[in-house]
């Protein structure tokens, strides 16, 4: 499937930052170069008030790009339309140029479990999920983009490789991807994968964005490092490489700095912007080496 | 194989329930089970949704110490996850919740204090409205003015304390030096509203939330007026209106049978 997207909207292939309401009045005052910001849709599903008055303000001045951690496209039921309903209006007010969602679950009988709760690679929950990624494309006339998960267990029945799984994801559903290269780097240690062998194998032609964060490092009963997805301190060293290798293969692509807890002094957040900037400068895509003069 | 709906049943029962082992099949890198592992999407659950109402309800937090509220919201989280992704709208049931906790029998005040906070976040996310001012209001004829009924701010509402629940409230959101208080003395009526950005918390006399709820059901001023009397014999029309205008809770009026103005 194929949108159009209206290039006034479109976001450069820059720096963006998590919007967080600690920073709304700095923003506003002080106008950053900031390349743009993104926000979690759910927070903005309210009727009125101060989030939706400070987001318009600043919409007008940034790109902006919608963020979901709430459909539950990986869990086996369907999808609560109301809120792909909700998702569509938000959208048609706020006009992101991207939006992006999880591989992951947090929706049961019980409720909302407000976590991203990891699901088995088999066949079953392939299709589950192109079916779900099919018709949230559909009902926003838009593409989405699916993020890779971090997680802290494998599931014995799986039958794929996250990345091949992922693979088929976009090859059946058309969506883009969404790199989360902490996540890489997380499910990696947890995993005990090679996370370059990861970047290297994922489907990077269809990675239109990238997100970094922090994480704290802990371990397993058998003194495994277990690393947990907090976003809620600087991107660490291995994720810069990581990072620089994942520039270097798919190119300048808008890429978010995500930092949800623990929300520092804004000069600390728009500096991790700026060294992801620094990055994308310093590394194009590799040239074929055939065409390098010489 | 187990099916996804199996594994998912299996995976959201144990997450609630710490007597449980981590389901079967769930394993790390060397494909044996670990409880650690699973054990970090026990605490996500519980730990984000303790942030959340700690975020909603930080006058209570500061009132219990955080001891005490991550007890409190353990308790309440695993018998009452959010309905929806929405989180900035999860603990509406706190405040009743808090009625019935037994630890927290020992501070009568508390659920009221939790009642203005929940009163504070629902104005916060409330629809937009624009407030009229007293001039459109003296433009009613005088002899009419009885007969109108008033479209009132969609952020309004009332909490009434047999405590002095709005004192307690404020010793204890950021700013508040908290005091000595004389929980026998007399109740307090709070009147919460966003007119514009900011949420506006104010102590109303009594008769005030009757008289406010009279009005916000689309009763007649007159109407209104007789609830209010009946609840406070002193109850003074004039300065009541003439308050509600100044504090933006006026967005509308209609006369009988007529559409609204606003």
């Amino acid at each position: 499937m194929r949108f159009p997207s209206s290039p006034e909207d479109r976001i450069p292939p820059r720096a963006g930052v998590g919007l967080k309401a600690e920073h709304y009045r700095t923003i506003i005052d002080t106008a950053p170069d900031i390349g743009f910001f993104e926000v979690h849709a759910e927070n903005y599903m309210g009727p009125g008030g101060p989030p939706h008055r400070y987001l318009s303000a600043i919409r007008e001045r940034y790109p902006l790009s919608l963020h979901g951690v709430g459909l539950s496209i990986g869990a086996d039921r369907p999808l609560d339309e109301d809120h792909i309903e909700r998702l569509r209006l938000l959208r048609q007010r706020y006009r992101p140029g991207l939006f992006s969602e999880h591989l992951a679950w947090s929706t049961h009988d019980t409720g909302f479990l407000n976590d991203l709760l990891p699901v088995p690679y088999t066949s079953e929950t392939l299709q589950r999920v192109v079916e779900h990624i099919d018709q949230i494309q559909t009902a926003l006339g838009c593409q989405m983009l699916l993020e890779n998960p971090s997680t802290y267990v494998a599931f014995a029945e799986s039958t794929y490789a996250e990345t091949d799984f992922i693979a088929e994801v976009v090859r059946r559903s058309g969506c883009g991807l969404l790199l989360d290269v902490n996540n890489v780097f997380v499910a990696s240690t947890n995993q005990q994968w090679d996370p370059v062998a990861y970047i290297e194998g994922y489907p990077l032609a269809s990675v239109k964005e990238i997100h970094l964060a922090g994480n704290d490092r802990q371990a397993d009963e058998a003194g495994r490092p277990l690393l947990i997805d907090t976003h809620d301190r600087p991107v660490e060293d291995a994720v810069w490489y990581l990072y620089e290798l994942a520039v270097r293969l798919v190119g300048p692509v808008p890429t978010l700095i995500e930092w949800d807890a623990e929300v520092p002094p804004w000069p600390t957040l728009a500096g991790e912007a700026e060294r992801a900037e620094v990055i994308m400068s310093a590394n194009r895509p590799e040239m074929p080496r055939h065409a390098v003069a010489g | 194989m187990q099916s996804l709906a199996e594994r998912q049943r299996s995976f959201a029962a144990a997450l609630l329930d710490p007597a449980l082992p981590a389901p079967a099949g769930l394993v790390g890198p060397d494909g044996k089970s670990s409880s650690r592992r699973f054990a970090v999407y026990r605490n996500n659950v519980i730990v984000g949704l303790t942030q959340t109402l700690k975020d909603a309800y930080p006058a209570v937090h500061r009132i219990v110490g955080s001891e005490f509220f991550h007890a409190l919201a353990r308790a309440f989280v695993v018998g009452a996850l959010p309905r929806s992704p929405m989180l900035f709208d999860y603990g509406a049931g706190l405040p009743d919740f808090i009625d019935r906790f037994e630890p927290a029998s020992v501070l009568p005040y508390l659920a009221d204090v939790a009642r203005i906070e929940r009163a504070w976040i629902e104005a916060y996310h409330s629809a937009e409205a624009t407030p009229i001012g007293p001039s459109a209001f003296s433009e009613i004829d005088p002899d009419l003015l009885p007969d109108v009924s008033l479209v009132l701010h969609p952020s309004v509402r009332i909490v009434r304390s047999r405590f002095p629940a709005l004192t307690i409230w404020q010793m204890n959101i950021d700013g508040g030096v908290p005091g000595p208080v004389d929980l026998a003395a007399s109740g307090e009526n709070a009147l919460v509203v966003r007119p514009e950005a900011c949420v506006e918390v104010r102590s109303i006399p009594n008769g005030s939330p009757e008289f406010i709820h009279a009005l916000g059901s689309g009763r007649s001023v007159s109407a209104a007026f007789k609830e209010a009397i009946a609840a406070d014999p002193t109850f003074d029309l004039s300065a009541n209106l003439s308050d509600l205008i100044g504090a933006g809770v006026v967005v509308g009026f209609a006369f009988a049978q007529e559409p609204l103005r606003t």
